[in-house]
């Protein structure tokens, strides 16, 4: 079956030309747009239209358009990624929308993340933090056979549901309070479940909480918000870990 | 030690301890409570609220119990001013993930709400008992001793008499029954103890122990309004 085509709709965008102007909502119509195509698509027909326009197209953050690198970042009708979950932005498709409908759409929103240009926001505090101590830096040898690790199949698991995370900010935008620690709690949980990790546990937990805090994240109130905005599903259970983590890191100083 | 007490999760330290302290708290002065719908000569109370008043371990923890609560609240603006600093431009279309009653969105609010209960409680109740007195605890009634308040007296005045009041003290039972719903559970996760299996157990005793707690508070105006 043809996919249905939406006659008319209205995308209400954030519009800011650079870091220091104000900026302001626009409002755009958009015509015959076909259902399957994905919310990125529509905005690139949007764009399209904008500079046939003579106008500046909406700059926005984009890269593989299939869920797994983390750039897109549109905060769509009061919902990070969109009104579906479990997924990213580009994932989102225009079947989700009715005819008519207006698309609210604005960037990330927080202190630590500025707007760069209309719905782009600067999110290298995230790599920052994963400077801070997202990284094993003690010599694990080669690569030895998978077989010679001692690792159970459940710490493997949970090690590697918290290292899908592709630290798009999502968890960030959505929290009330801006905060970064589900972000942080699978950067860190990642290495506390695996042998290579646990050797510098305490000095990570420290310093990436630390660099956290110093960024201008919020803290955590446990509303749980981030795990339902999350498009690769990170527990809150890892924040947890990192507060677990965390104080007994401090406890032991 | 300072930079755990300026960091966010040495912040919220804190305020789950202090947290899990109140709600011991609350239990303890909730079975106290609780004589009072048992017994409406009054007697069984009036020994409870003697007992409390006089019981050296009682007088030591008073302190305790006040710090605690000061830091509670004190940590909460904290907490908030830093967490609403984090986002200086809110968004237009608003967070419609979680539903805008949802207790772990609102616990300043319903803290605050828990706190303006608390001063009138403690201007019903507590300042009468300890400081300023109250020709009613001293009306006389079965099985009082010399220099045994009359309590119940004091208590079942206001609760028959205020209707209000009534209303009032019930409602104060659901808001610190609906802000024990999201700290229960978060206190523990907050301090580690938490994990895949425990998260359901956890949210499950809170709701569990803000349910006994809220309706345990809530049933003794009721009882009063009912009953007389």
């Amino acid at each position: 079956m043809a996919d249905k085509i939406l006659k008319k709709i209205y995308v209400k965008v954030w519009r800011q030309n650079n870091p220091s102007e104000k900026g302001r909502f626009e409002t755009y119509e958009v015509e015959n747009v076909s259902q399957g195509s994905s919310f990125l698509e529509m905005i690139d027909i949007l764009n399209d239209q904008l500079i046939r326009e003579g106008k500046d197209p909406i700059a926005f953050d984009h890269d593989c358009r299939e869920g797994i690198c983390g750039m897109c970042s549109m905060y769509i009708n009061g919902h990070a990624h969109g009104p579906d979950s479990e997924i990213t932005t580009c994932q989102l498709h225009m079947r989700r929308f009715e005819d008519g409908e207006t698309i609210t759409v604005e960037p990330w929103r927080a202190g630590a993340f500025p707007v760069i240009k209309d719905l782009i926001v600067d999110r290298t505090a995230f790599d920052k933090i994963q400077q801070a101590g997202g990284y094993v830096s003690v010599n694990t040898g080669g690569v030895p056979d998978g077989n010679t690790i001692p690792i159970s199949q459940v710490d493997a698991e949970e090690a590697m549901d918290a290292a899908a995370c592709i630290g798009c900010g999502a968890c960030v935008a959505t929290c009330k309070n801006s905060s970064a620690m589900l972000f942080v709690a699978a950067k860190v949980s990642q290495f506390a479940k695996l042998p290579q990790g646990k050797v510098e546990a305490k000095r990570r937990a420290k310093a990436m909480v630390a660099k956290m805090d110093e960024l201008g994240f919020g803290g955590c109130t446990n509303t749980g918000a981030c795990e339902l905005a999350c498009p690769k599903n990170i527990s809150i259970s890892h924040i947890a870990r990192l507060n677990r983590e965390y104080l007994k890191a401090k406890f032991s100083d | 030690m300072s930079s755990f007490m300026k960091a966010s999760i040495g912040r919220k330290f804190f305020m789950s301890l202090t947290g899990l302290f109140l709600i011991i708290f609350l239990f303890v002065h909730l079975t106290l409570n609780l004589l009072l719908t048992f017994d409406d000569s009054g007697v069984l109370f009036n020994e409870a609220a003697h007992f409390m008043a006089t019981n050296p371990i009682i007088k030591i923890m008073e302190p305790i119990l006040a710090l605690g609560f000061i830091i509670h609240i004190i940590w909460s603006g904290w907490i908030t001013l830093e967490n609403m600093k984090a986002r200086p431009k809110g968004y237009q279309a608003g967070d419609n993930l979680l539903k805008w009653y949802a207790p772990a969105k609102n616990m300043f609010i319903l803290g605050g709400m828990v706190l303006i209960f608390l001063i009138i409680h403690l201007f019903n109740f507590y300042v009468k008992m300890r400081f300023t007195g109250d020709p009613l605890l001293n009306q006389p009634g079965p099985g009082l001793e010399d220099g045994v308040h009359n309590s119940y007296a004091l208590v079942a005045n206001l609760f028959i008499h205020y209707p209000v009041y009534d209303i009032i003290y019930i409602l104060g039972g659901i808001l610190v029954g609906l802000h024990i719903s999201h700290g229960f559970w978060s206190a523990f996760q907050t301090i580690g103890l938490n994990n895949s299996k425990w998260m359901i157990r956890l949210k499950f005793l809170a709701h569990l122990v803000a349910f006994l707690i809220g309706a345990g508070f809530a049933y003794i105006p009721l009882y009063f309004l009912i009953k007389f």
